[in-house]
């Protein structure tokens, strides 16, 4: 029995019998159907339509108490639970059936980002309202410029006194069309190092010059968007955490991010044995390639889930899950497209219309392993952080000495050297070249191909 | 091993010794897997403790006193074809009187050669027997294996083997019920060695990856070379999980330990193909040298698969316990 088993068993009884009272009291029978994804699914904000009057009963039931956000201090909005209280609360609302009252990514990013990171006016001025959905926050990471290596973003903060004038494009920015306000990584520094010069900035979607359009998926959806930030003006309280080090708060939220995506991945899956799932398909499991790949995924399934078991101790015995969360996604994100493509497979024809079909989760699916970092991110991460093998730039480094960079530094202009050397002639380059890196036709040495001027 | 109570880690503190459970035995296990350790311990200190301290018996109490003590070593026969598959016995068992007469043949029979005593099932009118013999007892020929991991291994034949009734373990038709907790014991022990073989295997390959050098860099800054190496971590650590939980589960529910058993040994079995064949390749020709671990590891790995059932028996368990 692990620690958290003997908890529940004994010291958690009393908080076990208060919490499944007031779920029977409280939650209306309409939110007990055990019903989640898309279409259960409050993700609440001032543009919410909630599916039913219970939907809000719920959501402000939970909200009052504290329930949308347990482990979240009451001062913010939560009620404080200790993680084995949480733990008690989410198996009496799953034997219940009970819906969630609220997600978003207030609670599952921002929140943890703010309850880290943040001053406490930021904390007590924007943590109750996500605590309560009323606001939606959406996140602003990805340009089109800047996907895997998302410290190349580019959005550009400038300063200009009390406030920030921000100028770019975000791109998969989730439900921006649906959000009322963006946390999002802007440049605030374009001369420091890329890491170095980036900051973690909230901003209300209503401010004049941010516009959002909503990119049509493979999948039939439309959940990501575009979204133009033209002069958009920002006051400079809006920064969270010190100003260019935003990357750590980014590089925090994304481990969260990628434990949420291996979490949804895996609730997505589990709970069913996939053989039952297949088996009932029109022809069941009769094709012996059919059946050995979903004996060989079941089999996967279960060792991940018994990880993700063997996590969550760890964590609550004080050791973070750290750089394993890459592990976590990058194994969860692949077997569930794996799983997708087998429940395709043993659905046949069946399968290839778009009403009533596995055939939009199966296209979802392909997402989970580039939303969050690419799975050849997170195997990078692991290589890198866990490993220990020498990173990326090492091995460029290694090129980079042998060949010299195009242009040479110009030359020292003295008293005893006063001739100015000629520039180098290809087109766009100009360059000024010491002597003797002329290579007899007037350009500098290196290939076409290495001048950064593309002479 | 004996005198640091390795040999009794199964065994009951009234019968001598420390009763620590599966899970410690599985760190005693992995330990030796990475180290390639040749050692009676899973035939004789888990699976046959396992099996006699279900008897609760003088005779076995005696039995397991002396395993615990290291004095006594014990071979489970098991296979009768080239797969394992523990319930098709066509060994037989006769009665005559008050004992039996055994014939037939037992194939893979791990430590078969030097174990003083063999385990075996038979079948007989009244069902699955099992069987406690001496390996010196008249009738019983043994043949040594050149196995390619150079372990004790024989083919056994019983040629009107003779036994008293107090050879019979347990009651008559019982013999696979008793059989079964000492068979899940092993595999989920033998899980536990192998992935500590994976692991070892792994670790040297990685180190590798960071002292080779080829074209002026070393080899383990290749991103080619990286990925795989980090899929591989990921492999291990999933049946890491799997081998933990298995060894849970036997120390609290044994009787519901059956899926969690198979889906530790399927999965050991399956990383640790893979450990050794990234390790060989990774290795280049050097992993093709006796020189290198890299070899002794595959092939171990390549015996430990087959022992106690292989991938594909253990994930027709998972599927059948799942509902396919």
């Amino acid at each position: 029995m692990t620690t958290a088993e003997v908890e529940r068993e004994t010291g958690g009884a009393g908080f076990r019998r208060e919490i499944r009272d007031w779920l029977e009291a409280n939650c209306p029978p309409e939110m007990r159907d055990g019903a989640s994804g898309e279409d259960a699914i409050c993700w609440g904000g001032t543009s919410w339509v909630f599916s039913c009057e219970a939907q809000k009963i719920w959501l402000e039931r939970c909200a009052a108490r504290g329930l949308t956000v347990p482990t979240w201090p009451k001062a913010y909005g939560g009620a404080g639970l200790t993680r084995d209280e949480d733990k008690i609360l989410k198996e009496e609302m799953q034997a219940l059936g009970a819906r969630s009252p609220l997600d978003s990514f207030g609670i599952w990013m921002l929140g943890p980002a703010l309850l880290k990171f943040g001053c406490e006016e930021q904390k007590l001025h924007f943590l109750p309202p996500i605590a309560r959905g009323e606001i939606r926050w959406c996140q602003g990471y990805s340009e089109p410029g800047a996907g895997s290596d998302l410290a190349g973003v580019q959005t550009h903060a400038a300063d200009q006194g009390d406030t920030w004038l921000v100028f770019g494009q975000k791109i998969w920015t989730s439900y921006a069309d649906k959000a009322d306000w963006i946390f999002a990584l802007l440049r605030t520094d374009r001369e420091a190092k890329k890491h170095l010069g980036i900051s973690f900035v909230l901003m209300d979607m209503r401010t004049k010059g941010i516009s959002t359009q909503p990119i049509r998926l493979i999948s039939g959806s439309s959940p990501f968007c575009e979204t133009f930030f033209e002069d958009v003006e920002v006051p400079k309280h809006q920064v969270v955490g010190t100003v260019n080090r935003g990357w750590d708060v980014a590089k925090y939220l994304l481990t969260h991010e990628r434990e949420m995506i291996s979490n949804g991945a895996n609730v997505m899956v589990s709970g069913r044995s996939l053989g039952a799932v297949l088996s009932e398909s029109e022809t069941g499991l009769s094709d012996p390639v059919l059946r050995g790949d979903a004996m060989r995924a079941e089999v996967d399934t279960l060792a991940l889930e018994m990880t993700l078991e063997r996590y969550k101790d760890q964590s609550e015995g004080g050791q973070g899950v750290g750089d394993a969360s890459a592990m976590l996604k990058y194994m969860g994100t692949e077997l569930n497209k794996q799983r997708l493509e087998l429940v395709m497979a043993a659905e046949g024809s069946n399968a290839l219309t778009w009403q009533d079909t596995p055939a939009s989760s199966w296209l979802r699916t392909k997402a989970n392993s580039i939303e969050g970092g690419t799975s050849e991110v997170m195997l990078s991460i692991i290589s890198r952080r866990i490993l220990n093998l020498p990173g990326y730039e090492t091995w460029q480094n290694s090129f980079k000495q042998k060949k010299k960079s195009c242009c040479p530094r110009p030359p020292v202009v003295s008293s005893q050297n006063p001739r100015q050397s000629p520039d180098c002639v290809r087109a766009g380059c100009g360059k000024a070249l010491r002597p003797r890196a002329l290579a007899g036709n007037g350009r500098c040495r290196m290939g076409r191909r290495a001048c950064p001027r593309g002479g | 091993m004996a005198a640091a109570g390795w040999a009794g880690v199964l065994v009951p503190e009234e019968a001598d010794g420390s009763d620590m459970g599966h899970a410690a035995a599985h760190v005693l296990a992995r330990e030796m897997g990475r180290n390639l350790t040749v050692s009676p311990f899973l035939s004789t200190a888990v699976m046959a403790a396992t099996l006699l301290r279900q008897l609760k018996d003088p005779s076995s109490n005696g039995k397991l006193k002396e395993i615990a003590a290291g004095e006594l070593t014990y071979a489970l026969a098991l296979d009768e074809s080239a797969k394992f598959s523990p319930e098709n016995v066509e060994l037989t068992a006769e009665k005559r009187g008050n004992g039996y007469i055994l014939n037939g043949k037992k194939r893979f029979v791990i430590d078969g050669c030097d174990a003083e005593r063999i385990l075996v099932l038979a079948k007989s009118d009244e069902g699955l027997c099992l069987f406690d013999l001496a390996n010196t007892t008249k009738g019983l020929e043994k043949t040594p294996l050149e196995m390619i991991d150079s372990r004790d291994a024989a083919d056994l034949v019983f040629d009107n083997v003779e036994l008293s009734g107090d050879a019979l373990l347990g009651a008559a038709g019982s013999g696979y019920d008793l059989l079964k907790p000492a068979l899940e014991a092993g595999q989920a022990a033998l899980a536990a060695e192998t992935i500590g073989l994976s692991e070892a295997a792994f670790a040297q390959t990685t180190d590798y990856l960071k002292e080779r050098k080829q074209f002026g860099v070393t080899i383990g800054s290749f991103q080619a070379l990286q990925h795989r190496a980090a899929h591989l971590w990921c492999e291990i650590e999933l049946t890491h999980s799997a081998v933990l939980n298995a060894g849970r589960i036997l120390d609290t529910a044994p009787d519901t330990a059956t899926l969690a058993v198979s889906v530790a040994k399927a999965r050991a079995t399956d990383t640790a193909q893979k450990a050794v064949q990234e390790g060989v390749q990774m290795h280049g020709g050097m992993g093709m040298t006796d020189a290198f671990d890299m070899g002794f590891y595959m092939k171990r790995a390549r015996v430990a698969a087959e022992w106690l059932g292989d991938y594909g028996y253990h994930a027709g368990v998972v599927a059948q316990l799942r509902g396919f």
